[in-house]
């Protein structure tokens, strides 16, 4: 067992590396940052040659990720120009947490900065996913045991449009009805905009007023999408020969979902809700757009349009090494919930 | 003759065990797109307390559909029971809700499967699938129930059965978990038991020994054996009487001895030619049956073995034969007599 | 003993069928099956009137009067003159979403058929030769998997700018790996078949066995794999159109004809409903033809 976790976490180092080249060869070419930094003063040539060796960016592509990685405060820099290395490094790379300064937001590292962000997004993804979970499970359980049931059509029509629908789209229908014409309509009406009303200040109950309607959007598709998955894990466990001799030794009904089908079907369950909270950080980019609401996706959009590298990176390999790190805590939750793999 | 047959079943003394399980007239069909399938066609039988019943018939044949309709395993939406009756202790099955059938499965008619690497949960340990259905059918405590267990695993001869209780079924060799299987059905000792080809996905060598179990389990706790196949070695060690199935209609019905001296019926005469023997000639080619089961979807007018049979005559591609009663105990849907050649009158 | 003497005859059926019918072809089946899906008709017959809608409508509707402003006909609701409307700087919004149609159903395909070429060499390479390869190419793809795709894209689309190819482009090379599992699965399995032992063992090329024997048996979950490709692409233009860094205006596409709808939400709800609906619509349509045809393909990975 633990040897598996060994293996497995020596497995992620590789790919993380991977995945942080190929995303710093992306976002190298990303546009100028010293036309961002510089903002709208321009820049003197001088100035611009000093950025220019500050940043690391005068140097061959292997050495800029080279420093990215480990830093640069081992070696010396030729600052001035006169091809002397002669200035200590201050930069201290990723693997020591220091995703340099950002470029928009002065005088903030680039991991103060995205950090402000995340809390916010954690406010819109867990109670989605607790929520998307609750209902998923529900739905497509019912609609597995009601099979070939009217109810079970139309759940799976609804299904079927749900994960069709972008969730902009959905997120405007819902502003248009839950925001808008509940107002015309003379009911209270749920805010689009923010996290809180600046006029009432940011109070639990504004925020969670404001939370209404993007946790919705969120939840709305993968709702949609996963009782879909889940029915059918249900129908295929239910299918089994061990279901139909658990049937042949009298037992009940009921037992022998919850107890027979039911453990069977949480094993890819649990694989399906482990990958998704993989992606929870990263899955409110649009919903954060639409709402205005000041978290990690929105930063992520701000921050691309001034093409501010650090922070981008930053946010990518945090997003990254979410994914791995839930995807091997996936991996070891299905290996002790299956007796066949853990009594091997 | 088997040593295995017990003396109550020579043919020539009249049974006088009481009926236990009495099946008239059973129809099971399968609604398709493509259309209804009758996968058991109008078959009737008996089984008295204590018998060792054999069915047996190429794959798709209908016996495994004809024996889960009585304990209200098929599946409802596409299966359906459409005529018959199934008197077991006096109760007819079939109209059962399900709920009474839930307390007779595994109570009173119990059913081993084919398979037991997928009939067994893989999740589940071997001790809470052992006494869930001693716990659901008796009033127990979940401790006389394991040592209840116990005692079962040791009667199929699982080694050190304490140990093995929390494991799991991947941890058990095939002919184990087979055991486990039997041990399982036999826990509240019921007075059927039906075993679909329980030992058709195991080694020949762990074949007979299980069988060499069922025997001596029935020998002990005295139950009636249902015991489908589509090996007539096992047909012969084992049962007293042999139900043979074609097409889901029964075609021939007899005791052991009359159906492998005496066959009636084309089908069984066939099966019977393309048994290897060790005392043919080693050169003589397997006589095989020529062509293949009907689709069920488009039944023929006829006797259904007419396409693949040696006999046929006119008659037989028009008419279905009736169940001829040979002599007492033996019957034959055949419209010819095979001893004579001539055909039968109704 | 049991008074079965002369027990009436089992239950007739087709009373005159005395041939079996021939037995149907692979194709003709799955054909069969496929038409049964009623949510696969649905689609088919929705998917081929949004074909007309874009690509026929396109030829009344062109793009010149697409992209024709008239500044003094902003923001004017559905009329007879402009039945969907106009946008915020006097553009028929009928005609561009037909316009918009074209580009964003012709991306969606394009794209999609680039991800299935890359997938599948990617998949075949790996699942074909094993070893280092299959290890090389697989950590590649589960780094990229990884990486999660919104924002690839995003990233990427920054890079290569607005042009219609570009995008593309992008998107066929960030959903290959999907499609590559998938083939890698099914090479993975089928190499060890004896009809890839008999091929090999009478000296036909590599390149044969996989392209001519392996792969055309791996076919039904590619196709179904495909037919889904196109809705992911459909949408993953619309997502990236959306956040507006897809496709740039004055070229229409459904996506980007909702860019900053939302700031007309109440005033102008023609603006973001139509093209919304057209997406939904689009790939609802192609989600239902994907699921019939995996039913109608491989029947036996379905529970319905």
């Amino acid at each position: 067992m633990s040897r598996y976790i060994i293996r497995r976490l020596l497995q992620a180092i590789p790919l993380l590396l991977i995945v942080s080249i190929i995303l710093f060869a992306l976002t190298m070419n990303l546009g100028d940052p010293l036309a961002t930094m510089g903002g709208r003063r321009a820049t003197r040539p001088a100035d611009r040659e000093r950025l220019t060796r500050q940043l690391g960016l005068d140097q061959p592509m292997y050495k800029q990720y080279l420093y990215w990685l480990i830093g640069n405060d081992w070696e010396r820099i030729d600052l001035d120009g006169d091809g002397e290395a002669e200035t200590q490094g201050t930069r201290q790379g990723v693997l020591r947490g220091d995703f340099g300064n950002s470029m928009m937001k002065r005088g903030q590292t680039a991991w103060e900065v995205i950090w402000e962000r995340v809390p916010n997004t954690l406010l819109l993804m867990i109670p989605a996913e607790i929520i998307i979970i609750t209902f998923a499970l529900l739905i497509g359980i019912y609609s597995a045991l009601r099979q070939y049931s009217a109810a079970d059509h139309v759940i799976t029509a609804l299904s079927f449009i749900g994960y069709s629908t972008p969730i902009f789209f959905f997120a405007l229908i819902s502003i248009y009805l839950f925001s808008v014409n509940f107002k015309r309509w003379g009911l209270p009406s749920l805010p689009a905009v923010g996290m809180f009303d600046p006029q009432v200040g940011k109070t639990t109950g504004q925020v969670a007023l404001h939370m209404i309607l993007p946790v919705l959007t969120i939840s709305f598709v993968s709702i949609a999408a996963y009782s879909r998955y889940i029915r059918s894990t249900m129908l295929e466990v239910m299918n089994q020969d061990y279901i139909r001799t658990a049937r042949a030794k009298g037992l009940h009904g009921r037992y022998v979902i919850f107890v027979h089908a039911l453990r069977n079907a949480s094993l890819p369950i649990v694989t399906l809700i482990g990958l998704d909270l993989a992606l929870l950080l990263g899955g409110a980019l649009v919903t954060e757009r639409i709402f205005a609401w000041p978290g990690m996706g929105r930063l992520f959009l701000d921050h691309m349009q001034r093409m501010d590298v650090p922070v981008i990176m930053g946010i990518l390999m945090l997003l990254s090494l979410s994914v791995i790190v839930f995807q091997i805590i996936t991996d070891l939750t299905y290996a002790v919930l299956d007796p066949r793999i853990r009594y091997e | 003759m088997s040593a295995l047959m017990t003396p109550a079943t020579k043919h020539d003394q009249p049974d006088k065990r009481p009926i236990l399980l009495d099946v008239k007239n059973l129809e099971v069909c399968f609604h398709t797109p493509e259309g209804t399938v009758y996968a058991v066609n109008n078959i009737s039988y008996q089984v008295r307390e204590g018998e060792v019943l054999a069915v047996v018939g190429e794959s798709g044949c209908g016996k495994s559909v004809s024996m889960m309709a009585l304990l209200g395993l098929i599946p409802k939406p596409p299966g359906d029971i459409a005529g018959g009756q199934a008197f077991f202790m006096d109760r007819d099955l079939l109209p059962m809700s399900e709920e009474e059938l839930a307390s007779i499965r595994g109570g009173e008619i119990a059913m081993v499967f084919q398979d037991p690497m997928t009939s067994l949960n893989p999740v589940l340990s071997v001790r809470r699938q052992m006494t869930e259905s001693l716990l659901r059918h008796y009033d127990m405590t979940g401790e006389q129930a394991e040592k209840r267990a116990i005692e079962l695993m040791e009667l199929v001869g699982i080694p050190d059965p304490e140990r093995r209780l929390g494991d799991y079924p991947h941890q058990f060799s095939g002919g184990m978990r087979q055991r486990v299987m039997i041990a399982m059905m036999l826990a509240c000792n019921p007075s059927l038991l039906i075993a679909d080809e329980p030992t058709t996905a195991l080694d020949v060598t762990i074949q007979a020994q299980i069988i060499e179990l069922m025997v001596r389990m029935r020998e002990h706790l005295g139950l009636a054996l249902i015991w489908i196949t589509h090996d007539l070695g096992v047909v012969a060690g084992l049962a007293e009487r042999v139900i043979v199935m074609y097409a889901g209609m029964i075609v021939e019905e007899a005791d052991v001895d009359n159906l492998f001296e005496n066959p009636q019926h084309p089908y069984t005469l066939a099966l019977l030619g393309a048994l290897p023997r060790v005392d043919r000639r080693r050169d003589s080619r397997l006589k095989s049956i020529p062509g293949a089961p009907p689709n069920l979807l488009i039944a023929p007018r006829g006797c259904p073995f007419a396409p693949r049979c040696e006999y046929t005559f006119d008659r037989c591609r028009e008419e279905r034969p009736p169940l001829f009663s040979i002599s007492a105990g033996q019957h034959s849907a055949c419209w010819i007599d095979l001893a004579t050649g001539k055909p039968r009158e109704r | 003993m049991s008074a079965v003497d002369s027990i009436s005859p089992p239950v007739t059926l087709s009373p005159s069928a005395d041939e079996l019918a021939p037995p149907l072809t692979f194709r003709q089946m799955a054909w069969r099956r496929f038409r049964r899906h009623r949510m696969a008709m649905f689609g088919s017959i929705t998917l081929i009137l949004l074909f007309i809608y874009a690509f026929g409508g396109g030829m009344i509707y062109t793009a010149e009067r697409a992209n024709f402003t008239d500044t003094s006909q902003r923001l004017s609701p559905p009329s007879p003159e402009h039945p969907f409307g106009t946008d915020t700087v006097g553009r028929d919004v009928l005609a561009r979403t037909i316009q918009g149609g074209r580009v964003s159903l012709m991306i969606g395909l394009t794209a999609a058929i680039l991800e299935i070429i890359i997938g599948v060499l990617i998949g075949a390479a790996a699942g074909f030769f094993g070893g280092v390869t299959d290890s090389l190419l697989m950590r590649f793809t589960e780094a990229m998997l990884i990486i999660p795709a919104l924002f690839l894209l995003i990233v990427m689309a920054r890079l290569v700018g607005g042009n219609v190819y570009f995008i593309i482009l992008i998107l066929g090379l960030t959903s290959w790996m999907y499609v590559a599992r998938i083939v890698r699965a099914e090479f993975l399995s089928l190499k060890e078949n004896e009809f890839v032992l008999a091929a090999r063992s009478i000296g036909t090329p590599t390149r044969e066995i996989i392209f001519r024997h392996i792969l055309p048996n791996s076919m039904a979950p590619i196709v179904v794999a495909a037919t889904l490709a196109v809705a992911t692409a459909i949408l993953a233009e619309a997502y990236i159109s959306f956040l507006g860094m897809g496709v740039q205006p004055p070229t229409a596409t459904w996506g980007n004809m909702l860019d900053g709808s939302y700031n007309y939400i109440e005033s102008a709800p023609w603006l973001w409903i139509f093209p919304g609906l057209l997406i939904l619509l689009t790939v609802l349509s192609i989600n239902f033809v994907g699921d019939g045809l995996r039913d109608a393909l491989d029947p036996r990975s379905r529970n319905i």
